[in-house]
């Protein structure tokens, strides 16, 4: 198309003399932008919207509309309810008991895993495998593990000195959730695996070869050099765990069903159960937007961890 | 020297001893579906396998049910996939190149739903789909999960780093921007459209919780959803709740092993958790 030659320099475009184009631009622009915001509005936007407004209301799942207003009965209800503190707990107990190991041995695997030099894949394929099943399939592999008397982890800890008795893994309000927990490190350490291998990666290595040459042993090459350098993986590993913990659901949920005797029940099940179980929407809308605030809060307080570490650096 | 080589081979033992551990329940969920129903519950347990047989798998795979399921979760996934790599790379075009009024604020409102958990909006988007009667449809599964904000900022990012030379030439030329979006961006892209393919497919294919609440007849489940009803179906037939387990995780095992890198490699280049 030879009519290129004959355009002016597109360089230095010039908005406010060009309205026509500004409004073309604007029309291009939301016209790509249009089909994800219309579903992004529908069934995420508006959703929370309607989520907030109903958590005033004491709308029921079997009526249409919100219902009678209740102004901050719902939440005032929810923070006097002992239901709603021991879901509100189960939530953070599980948050407690994943986040450390979580974190602690993705560091130690991939940390062992760098030092490999050939084979490094086989182990991210053993780690890292789990983390793509679907929670369904892990939660029927593990109770049959934890199957008293039959299982596979019954059976070594009766071969263990001591004459120790396997506890009720799942069945005994004291274990279940640490069981759960142990299911879970099992299943979405990959993750995390995954992202200290590609932080180590990042670390030069002459660092390393300087060190040796004024005969730093390897283990004060970890400590001192390694994660010192990887404090802004570590930031990052941290935080997303916390946020999927304290999402927890499908485990619980699949292998206690929140028991024993409610012993596990996480927040979201408690949503799940006033929601659909006791069709309050209303009351369940206030819960959610509870633990949303939480999450929030997490969120919030890691951007500002990121942004204090980069003007560190 | 012979200190760094003791302390590699320890490092090596302690690895290996790890690895066996996180393969032993798959080795075990194997081992459990190949035995006849009356060996797996002899105590003490046995590993191995005297008498090999298929008998769990073919029960399970005679019921038919999984097979359904598969299929369900594959139309419901791919079809996520798709329109979720179309209208987040539109949307990240938009974001990336086309400067117009207003677009800072859209960045900053897609980049809001990012911290907005999906769990939180089960009642509030149980109740829209309730509305306009689409409960236990495969669209009540479908359509929250095509706006995915993540994804959108993987197509930008990736949009920023193509050289503005490479449009410039299509616009003198008179090229529309559909045009230019269609013909050199997406052809460009294409390690961001696997990226956001295959987790929106894997992340789609394991959700749990929306599935769960919207899909209510059988015939329309999704196979976790399915797989959640396998062990009170079989009761104590341990060979055949593991051969599900097994046939459970085979899809995706299957997808982990051909995408390997470019799975990795999202997780590392993306650091975000779908």
């Amino acid at each position: 198309m030879g009519t290129a030659t004959t355009l002016p320099p597109r360089t230095a475009e010039t908005p406010a003399t060009q309205p026509h184009r500004r409004d073309r631009r604007t029309l291009s622009g939301l016209g790509f932008l249009a089909p994800f915001l219309v579903l992004y509005i529908l069934f995420l936007f508006g959703p929370s919207l309607y989520g907030f407004v109903m958590s005033f209301f004491n709308a029921s799942l079997v009526k249409g509309g919100l219902s009678s207003f209740a102004g901050f009965g719902n939440y005032a209800e929810a923070f006097s309810t002992p239901e709603f503190w021991s879901a509100l707990w189960h939530t953070v107990w599980f948050t407690i008991l994943t986040t450390p190991p979580l974190v602690v041995l993705a560091l130690v695997f991939a940390l062992l895993a760098d030092r490999l030099v050939r084979g490094r894949w086989f182990f991210r394929l053993v780690f890292f495998a789990p983390y793509v099943l679907p929670s369904a399939v892990v939660a029927l592999i593990w109770v049959w593990l934890y199957t008293p008397d039959l299982g596979l982890l019954n059976d070594w800890v009766a071969k263990l000195p001591g004459n120790l008795a396997a506890p009720t893994w799942l069945g005994d309000p004291s274990w279940a959730m640490i069981s759960v927990a142990l299911t879970t490190v099992w299943w979405t350490i990959g993750f995390n695996f995954v992202l200290y291998l590609a932080g180590l990666q990042d670390i030069p290595r002459d660092l390393y070869e300087a060190s040796a040459i004024d005969g730093a042993s390897p283990w004060k090459q970890i400590t001192r050099i390694t994660i010192p350098l990887l404090g802004r993986t570590t930031t990052l590993v941290a935080v997303l765990q916390v946020i999927a913990s304290l999402k927890i659901f499908d485990q619980i949920y699949l292998m206690t069903g929140g028991g024993p005797d409610f012993a596990t029940r996480p927040a979201i099940q408690y949503i799940y159960d006033v929601g659909f179980t006791d069709y309050r929407v209303g009351y369940a809308s206030a819960v959610s937007m509870v633990l949303f605030a939480l999450i929030l809060v997490v969120s919030l307080v890691w951007f500002w961890l990121v942004r204090r570490q980069e003007r560190v650096s | 020297m012979t200190r760094q080589r003791l302390f590699n081979g320890v490092c090596i033992g302690a690895l290996i001893a790890f690895a066996l551990l996180w393969i032993m329940p798959f080795a075990w969920a194997i081992d459990t579906s190949l035995k006849p129903e009356a060996e797996t519950t002899i105590v003490p347990v046995t590993w191995g396998i005297e008498n090999l047989t298929f008998d769990a798998y073919t029960k399970v795979l005679g019921a038919g049910n999984i097979l359904q399921w598969y299929f369900n979760s594959f139309v419901i996934s791919t079809l996520i996939a798709v329109f979720s790599v179309v209208f987040c790379s539109m949307a990240g075009y938009a974001l990336s190149r086309i400067r117009f009024r207003g677009s800072t604020f859209v960045f900053w409102f897609i980049l809001a739903g990012i911290m907005i958990p999906g769990q939180a909006l089960i009642v509030p988007l149980f109740r829209e789909f309730a509305a306009v009667n689409l409960i236990d449809t495969y669209w009540a599964v479908i359509l929250p999960q095509i706006a995915a904000p993540v994804a959108v900022f993987v197509f930008k990012q990736f949009f920023d780093g193509v050289p503005r030379e490479l449009e410039e030439a299509a616009r003198v030329d008179g090229a529309s921007r559909l045009r230019i979006y269609a013909r050199i961006f997406l052809p460009l892209s294409r390690p961001a459209i696997s990226a956001v393919a295959i987790f929106t497919f894997v992340w789609s294919w394991n959700n749990f919780l929306w599935p769960l609440l919207v899909l209510t007849s059988t015939p329309l489940v999704t196979l976790p959803v399915g797989l959640a009803t396998v062990s009170s179906a079989y009761g104590i037939q341990y060979a055949q709740i593991m051969a599900s387990a097994v046939l459970g995780a085979l899809p995706l095992l299957v997808v982990f092993l051909l995408f390997q890198r470019r799975i990795v490699e999202g997780i590392a280049g993306t650091g975000l958790k779908y």
